[in-house]
């Protein structure tokens, strides 16, 4: 596992706020995915030796949790509300543009690497509708024409990195 | 684990029976006292609570008193203390007995609970118990029947899972069987100490499962396959072969180890199928080791020896006995005896009996293994103490036979009597055996039967009946599962006969008899008799062989320390 040495600060920080190490299983877990993305095998055997457990334990807190990722995703992650408000407005139409603009499929590192679009549940932003969150932004109102306008920053962003 | 002298009753009234019980017994254990049967899955004497089914909801209550004052609220009615029934039931697994704590367990409520609770298991669950392995064994089989609906309200879809995981080499997984009840995960954690079970994904995905890359393999495995209420988790080598409902069940005890766990040999027309545990909770609780289920394979092993042998050619038993017979009087003054540690306590004893009229040096072989800790003791004999208790040896075996092998080479020995026990791998060489006429009695071929003189087939611990003496020098016996393969005789008979052929007398074979002569010559055994033994085993007093080294490390219900072996004792 290689994590950063701030990472590992808050990990050791974390782990004596709980009674027993064991309670600090989703916190890591947290924690390791804000860093890496997702979760590796390597990460679940790794916070099991840390707070002394069998690696079984921590993998079923990982299957348990579907916002535990277990598969590496783009460097962005779109996540498209598709709940009532977001649904009635055209939050299917907003992801599906969002997937041709990238070429790619629900849940999947598009080919150029840079995002994963994924539909998610409320956002709690009802009243602007359709609504994504794209990594920790919250963006509105956002339609077919937004969509490709984010779509259009996200691969600009990327070509200034190239 | 120190227990407590005298626990601390505490009445409480289950069905409107008031039963005492020690305090914190919970109420499955407590019904069952009071002849009340409350339906259970994930509850398991010896594992934790986890209270997952609710498949043993019940109603509760306790005394009303005054919330002011504490004073008793009487019932005018009844004259006795009002009961504060709670409105809604609890699980009876995780609730503990308390002073005046009252249970109903047949209200229309609770009858309510478990139809609903049956009726969720019953969703996913495959209703194919005719090809199921665990039919007639189910729990969830029993308990539909008594406590089900009789009829389903599902018109949906079930779940489709894999049938047919291997969790390990031994343990093979029906996913869409599974209840989710977790027994054998906490048996995996707590009594095999090996922590590869869990359950992934969630709700009506969740999957039992090995961590990727770990198996089910500890020497413990088959045990989840008792514990699991349901056909989820079979054994591999039982599944499909035998419906239980046909087997016989004959109590045995597990000879692989001093540990003695008892166990229940499954047959059916003269053939085992499988063994399985039986509670002992002053021995094995309700487990016992994968090695010891595999015992039963030596019945019908291609080596078993078959027909009794003089000099190579098949002879009968008479003419091996007459044979023995007079190598005994040839070699008289230098006959010497090889006994076993896995011979049964009468066999030790008639050993001893050959060796007092040969006038015969007696040794016994060692085996030693690494104990476990839990049910397989360092001592692989199983009755390395039965020898003692008979007197036939006086100190612990050697793994070698050294004095004999000096014997042999100086020529004081010429005649072996084996029994049982190959000479070869207990440290002769070749052309020591060469050097001496052996009288070999054995199941199985091997060295020592091949260079044997007169070869006596013998029977194998599910062929007979006798008693072995464990680690906690506890007697307990074992009984005839299956009829004697052909050819072979009763150890008893052939060591009864090999008496009388060398000259002593005429003693009984048969046990009813012979515990008669050995209460009366061995006084370790006194007043007991085979028959009057408890099926549990009896505790026999330690203290004539405390000061002794027993090799045995601490395992489930066994301190080390000779004060402690005999703990518990019945006074």
């Amino acid at each position: 596992m290689n994590l950063t040495p701030a990472t590992l600060a808050r990990i050791d920080e974390v782990i004596p706020h709980y009674p027993t190490k064991r309670s600090a299983t989703l916190p890591l877990l947290h924690l390791i995915q804000e860093e890496a993305g997702f979760i590796s095998p390597e990460a679940i055997e790794w916070v099991a030796a840390k707070l002394e457990l069998q690696p079984i334990n921590v993998y079923e807190v990982v299957t348990f949790y579907p916002m535990f990722r277990q598969k590496p995703i783009g460097r962005r992650h779109i996540k498209v509300c598709r709940t009532l408000s977001c649904a009635l407005l055209g939050g299917y139409k907003t992801c599906a543009t969002f997937e041709k603009e990238f070429d790619t499929h629900l849940g999947e590192v598009s080919p150029d690497g840079e995002v994963t679009v994924e539909f998610v549940e409320c956002l709690a932003s009802c009243g602007t509708a359709p609504v994504v969150m794209i990594d920790d932004e919250l963006h509105e109102k956002v339609d077919a024409a937004k969509a490709k306008q984010l779509s259009d920053q996200i691969k600009v962003e990327a070509k200034a990195r190239k | 684990m120190i227990a407590p002298a005298k626990p601390e009753l505490v009445t409480v009234n289950i069905d409107g029976r008031e039963v005492a019980v020690p305090k914190g017994t919970n109420v499955i254990e407590a019904a069952r006292q009071a002849g009340v049967d409350v339906p259970h899955f994930c509850y398991h004497s010896k594992l934790s609570v986890v209270g997952n089914c609710r498949m043993c909801l019940v109603e509760m209550g306790l005394p009303t008193v005054d919330p002011a004052t504490k004073a008793p609220v009487m019932d005018p009615a009844t004259g006795k203390q009002k009961i504060n029934w709670i409105p809604r039931p609890q699980i009876g697994c995780a609730t503990n007995a308390t002073p005046g704590l009252h249970i109903r367990t047949q209200t229309p409520q609770v009858k309510d609970c478990r139809e609903g609770v049956m009726e969720f298991l019953l969703i996913n669950h495959p209703l194919d118990c005719p090809i199921c392995d665990q039919a007639g064994e189910c729990k969830l089989q029993e308990q539909s029947t008594g406590y089900g609906r009789g009829y389903s309200r599902f018109i949906e879809q079930k779940n489709v899972k894999p049938k047919r995981t291997l969790l390990g080499p031994r343990v093979m997984l029906d996913d869409e069987r599974c209840i989710l009840c977790s027994r054998c995960i906490r048996f995996s954690n707590e009594i095999a100490k090996d922590d590869v079970l869990g359950f992934i994904d969630r709700g009506s995905y969740s999957t039992l499962a090995c961590y990727p890359g770990k198996k089910l393999e500890n020497n413990y495995s088959l045990n989840t396959v008792d514990i699991c209420p349901v056909g989820a988790l079979t054994s591999t080598d039982f599944r499909f072969k035998m419906r239980v409902w046909f087997l016989k069940q004959t109590n045995s005890l597990d000879t692989e180890s001093s540990v003695g766990a008892n166990t229940v040999v499954w047959s059916r027309e003269g053939a085992i199928y499988r063994i399985t545990p039986r509670q002992n909770d002053g021995v094995n609780d309700t487990w016992m080791a994968d090695s010891g289920r595999e015992l039963y394979k030596q019945v019908a092993a291609a080596d078993r020896l078959a027909a009794a042998k003089v000099s190579g050619a098949d002879s009968t038993l008479d003419a091996a006995i007459t044979a023995a017979g007079d190598l005994f009087k040839s070699s008289a003054g230098a006959v010497a005896v090889v006994g076993s540690g896995r011979s049964s306590v009468e066999e030790q004893f008639l050993t001893r009996k050959l060796a007092t009229v040969l006038q015969a040096p007696v040794s016994l072989v060692s085996r030693v293994g690494k104990g476990d800790g839990i049910l397989v003791s360092a001592d692989r004999n199983p009755n390395v103490r039965g020898a003692l208790v008979t007197g036939l040896i006086n100190a612990l075996p050697a793994p070698k036979l050294t004095d004999l092998a000096v014997a042999i080479d100086a020529g004081k020995v010429r005649t072996v009597v084996a029994v049982g026990e190959d000479l070869a791998a207990a440290g002769l060489t070749a052309a020591q055996l060469a050097k001496i006429a052996i009288v070999y009695l054995g199941t199985h071929a091997n060295t020592t039967s091949a260079a044997a003189r007169i070869v006596l087939p013998s029977l194998t611990v599910f062929e007979k009946n006798g008693t072995l003496v464990n680690q906690q020098f506890r007697l307990q016996k074992f009984q005839q599962a299956v009829p004697a393969a052909i050819g072979t005789t009763d150890d008893l008979v052939i060591l009864s006969r090999l008496v009388a052929a060398a000259g002593g007398p005429t003693l009984p074979v048969d046990l009813t008899a012979l515990w008669k002569v050995l209460a009366a010559e061995v006084s370790a055994l006194g007043p007991m008799s085979f028959a009057s033994l408890p099926e549990t085993g009896l505790l026999l007093d330690a203290t004539p062989w405390a000061a002794l080294p027993f090799i045995e490390g601490e395992s489930l219900h066994y301190q080390p320390s000779s004060a402690k072996a005999t703990e518990g004792r019945p006074a």
